[in-house]
């Protein structure tokens, strides 16, 4: 059984909730006592007939029922036969930037909802453009209530049109494309008889079927590592161990970014710049002969090489060259936004470090054009400069993944203040 | 596999290609572990022998290996525990060769500092001593069990979740959690929750516990228990939930799905004796295993969040 994360992103009347409500119920992940309470306080509120408002069962915080909105992301859980799903919903309306992104960054797959009636509208141009910007590898477009459009072929395969000429504007260039009713659940669990001419799959099959970012990106993108910490037991070995077997242990321990590494392996080190042989791959299991991302290991070196938090390790010859500056896209969150002169904190990896924003531009995101800024507002898109205190090795984004993403943080109040992504290929504004 | 005796000569196994959900969410815990464990100056787990602790002490033990867990273990006692939860804490921590700390809520009771509640359940009464149980060992990172499919609340929680300096916490202005990049800065007074299974479920737990073998109280299993009928509850005759005169008390075969105290912790029946038959129950199962078995939880549908913005695990 394999894992797929995946976020929901649609404006305030697409159906995400009953989407969400959909899928749960379709997989059977609702039970019995969540029903019960649902149903209770659906009938409080007038739906019928032991209908109920399948929002109620993502709307977890007092203010967000009593509001009748979502403010945050709910992360909910459910399985096929065939995959479990981590689902993150992300709400569409209050502060959608932070909440996509929150969703997006640990996703697969996203699926954006929009109603076939509206056709796409500039709230879609805005999900889609995040989307976009943060590089998901997986995009499904729902285009939902086909219900109200009688299921009418031309008049949805318009819709799907409009919605792929969209995508490919904003860079998007194969989105997944269904049509969907969540309230009606046609092709969501399988294909529906009111849309025969559809031969594509059902959201949840293809949802069974799509690629996780590892197993897409293992076995081509070159290994590398974060070290998070040196494993020394001779300020403690773990009980039952025999001190004499460990005496010489040393071994650098984190999650594998990226990649796969193999016994005998050669890799380079950052910050000592010296290169070494992987000699040991361990788990408190055994050893292994080789391991890909995402798995957590230990990696023992044939040389007594200067390692700590923060080094990085990276198979021969693909270590990014160590930069102090960035090229950024930056997705600011707070109230107080982002503006050129800041000086905030920036994390990436096991590393953190002083720096300094300048901000080159705003991303207009009912157009997608670039325009000069010096702010940035909390939920606008940018470009930005980022002048590091020290040099790291920060890989491009677009091209490696999330070794190439970092946090900012407000070094005063400790709050993240937006989300980057290292794009030194950036077009210039 | 067992961590309490592996030597590094095992035979080396090869390696898979593809990771199952298992593998991908014990590898996002031991990644979330060993963060918190560089980052922060002193750690501690809150431990009560429940099975979902269990599983966060597992990981600890596997995210140092061969080194010992850099942290010691929590644990509020209410007073009202079972008595064979208490025997497995302590020998668990002697078994992983860590300090406990334990603060007993007796104790507040005992010199005046909370008052037993008319219902006679101490859940919410935890709370007091397990702030001041932090401030005292100044803990500024505090790693606990809790699952985000346990409950609604808990489904908006972040991994890495702020208190502040009253142990509060507050959901509507949570810190966005991006990529595995998990930001736990904090202000003096403030501290961390951390919850590294935040994305097991309550069948993911049971079947890494299968899969890992991992010790568990023999409440968790099939036995049988003196027990009488309380809404739709099995409740444990004890020094702490005896039977009002309505109340029949009858000798069941039963099991807890959770572990509570014995004043708001109710029993399924179950002929469930070993690890497999658990599974199969728990993933043919219609209920919650809180809307199943905790009183506490259904007191009203925001009883965990109102809980947990006062410093509540």
């Amino acid at each position: 059984m394999t894992l797929l994360r995946f976020a929901t992103a649609g404006s305030v009347d697409d159906g995400k909730s009953t989407l969400v409500g959909r899928l749960l119920h379709d997989a059977k992940a609702i039970l019995a006592d969540q029903l019960a309470a649902v149903t209770a306080t659906s009938a409080e509120r007038g739906f019928l007939g032991g209908e109920f408002d399948f929002a109620l069962l993502t709307d977890g915080l007092r203010a967000e029922r009593e509001q009748g909105i979502t403010i945050d992301v709910a992360y909910r859980y459910f399985a096929t036969d065939r995959r479990s799903f981590i689902l993150a919903d992300c709400p569409g309306h209050v502060q959608y930037t932070r909440n996509m992104v929150t969703g997006a960054t640990t996703a697969d797959a996203v699926v954006v909802l929009i109603d076939a009636r509206n056709r796409p509208t500039e709230q879609t141009r805005r999900h889609l453009t995040v989307v976009s910007r943060l590089g998901i590898r997986n995009v499904v477009i729902a285009v939902n209530k086909i219900d109200l459009l009688d299921y009418d072929q031309a008049a949805i395969e318009s819709v799907a049109e409009e919605v792929k000429d969209l995508a490919a504007e904003i860079g998007l260039d194969t989105p997944h494309i269904i049509p969907i009713s969540a309230l009606a659940g046609d092709n969501i669990a399988a294909a529906s008889d009111n849309t025969p001419w559809y031969t594509g799959p059902a959201l949840l099959e293809l949802l069974e079927t799509l690629p996780s970012t590892e197993e897409d990106t293992a076995d081509l993108e070159p290994f590398r590592l974060d070290v998070q910490t040196v494993l020394r037991p001779q300020g403690g070995l773990a009980p039952g161990l025999d001190p004499d077997a460990f005496r010489d242990y040393r071994a650098v321990a984190g999650q594998i970014t990226s990649g796969r590494v193999r016994l005998g392996d050669e890799i380079d080190i950052h910050p000592a710049g010296v290169r070494s042989t992987v000699v040991g791959i361990d788990t408190a299991d055994g050893q292994l002969e080789s391991a890909g991302a995402p798995l957590s290991v230990a990696l023992r070196l044939a040389d007594d090489v200067d390692t700590a938090r923060g080094s990085v390790i990276a198979a021969g010859g693909t270590l990014p060259p160590a930069r102090r500056q960035l090229r950024a896209e930056v997705f600011p969150f707070t109230a107080e936004g982002l503006r050129s002169g800041d000086r905030v904190l920036i994390k990436t990896g096991t590393t953190s470090a002083k720096a300094i924003v300048t901000i080159d531009a705003k991303r207009n995101l009912a157009t997608s054009a670039l325009e000069d800024a010096e702010v940035l507002a909390g939920n606008d898109i940018g470009l930005a400069q980022v002048k590091l205190a020290a040099a790291l090795p920060v890989p491009d984004f677009r091209e490696h993944g999330p070794a190439g993403a970092f946090l900012i943080i407000d070094p005063q109040t400790g709050n993240t203040l937006a989300a980057g992504i290292h794009t030194p290929e950036q077009e210039l504004s | 596999m067992s961590i309490t005796d592996p030597t590094i000569d095992q035979t080396t196994r090869t390696a898979r290609t593809t990771l199952s959900t298992l593998d991908v969410l014990e590898s996002e815990a031991i990644h979330i572990i060993r963060e918190v464990a560089a980052e922060f100056e002193r750690p501690v787990l809150l431990f009560s022998g429940g099975k979902d602790s269990v599983t966060v002490l597992h990981l600890a033990a596997k995210a140092f290996w061969p080194a010992k867990i850099p942290f010691g273990l929590l644990h509020v006692d209410t007073g009202h525990n079972f008595p064979e939860i208490i025997r497995f804490r302590d020998e668990t921590a002697q078994r992983f060769g860590l300090d406990l700390t334990v603060a007993r809520v007796q104790d507040y009771i005992d010199d005046g500092r909370l008052r037993e509640r008319p219902d006679g359940t101490r859940n919410t009464l935890q709370t007091q001593p397990l702030l001041d149980a932090i401030a005292a060992g100044g803990f500024d990172a505090v790693f606990g069990g809790a699952r985000r499919d346990e409950d609604k609340a808990r489904a908006k929680e972040r991994i890495l979740s702020l208190r502040d300096e009253f142990g509060g916490w507050n959901p509507s202005s949570q810190r966005p959690e991006l990529w595995n990049l998990y930001n736990g800065r904090h202000l003096p007074g403030e501290h961390v929750r951390v919850f590294p299974i935040s994305n097991f479920t309550e069948l993911d737990v049971w079947s890494y516990i299968a899969r890992e073998d991992i010790a568990l109280p023999e409440l968790y299993f099939a036995h049988e228990r003196e027990v009488f009928d309380r809404d739709g509850m099995w409740w444990a005759t004890g020094e702490f939930s005896t039977p009002r005169e309505d109340e029949t008390v009858t000798r069941r075969t039963v099991r807890y799905r959770t572990v509570g105290d014995m004043s708001c912790t109710g029993a399924v029946e179950s002929t469930a004796s070993d690890i497999d038959s658990i599974l199969a129950e728990v993933a043919a199962t219609t209920v919650t295993e809180r809307g199943a078995t905790r009183a506490d939880d259904r007191i009203s549908a925001a009883a965990m969040e109102d809980r947990k913005k006062d410093g509540y695990f």
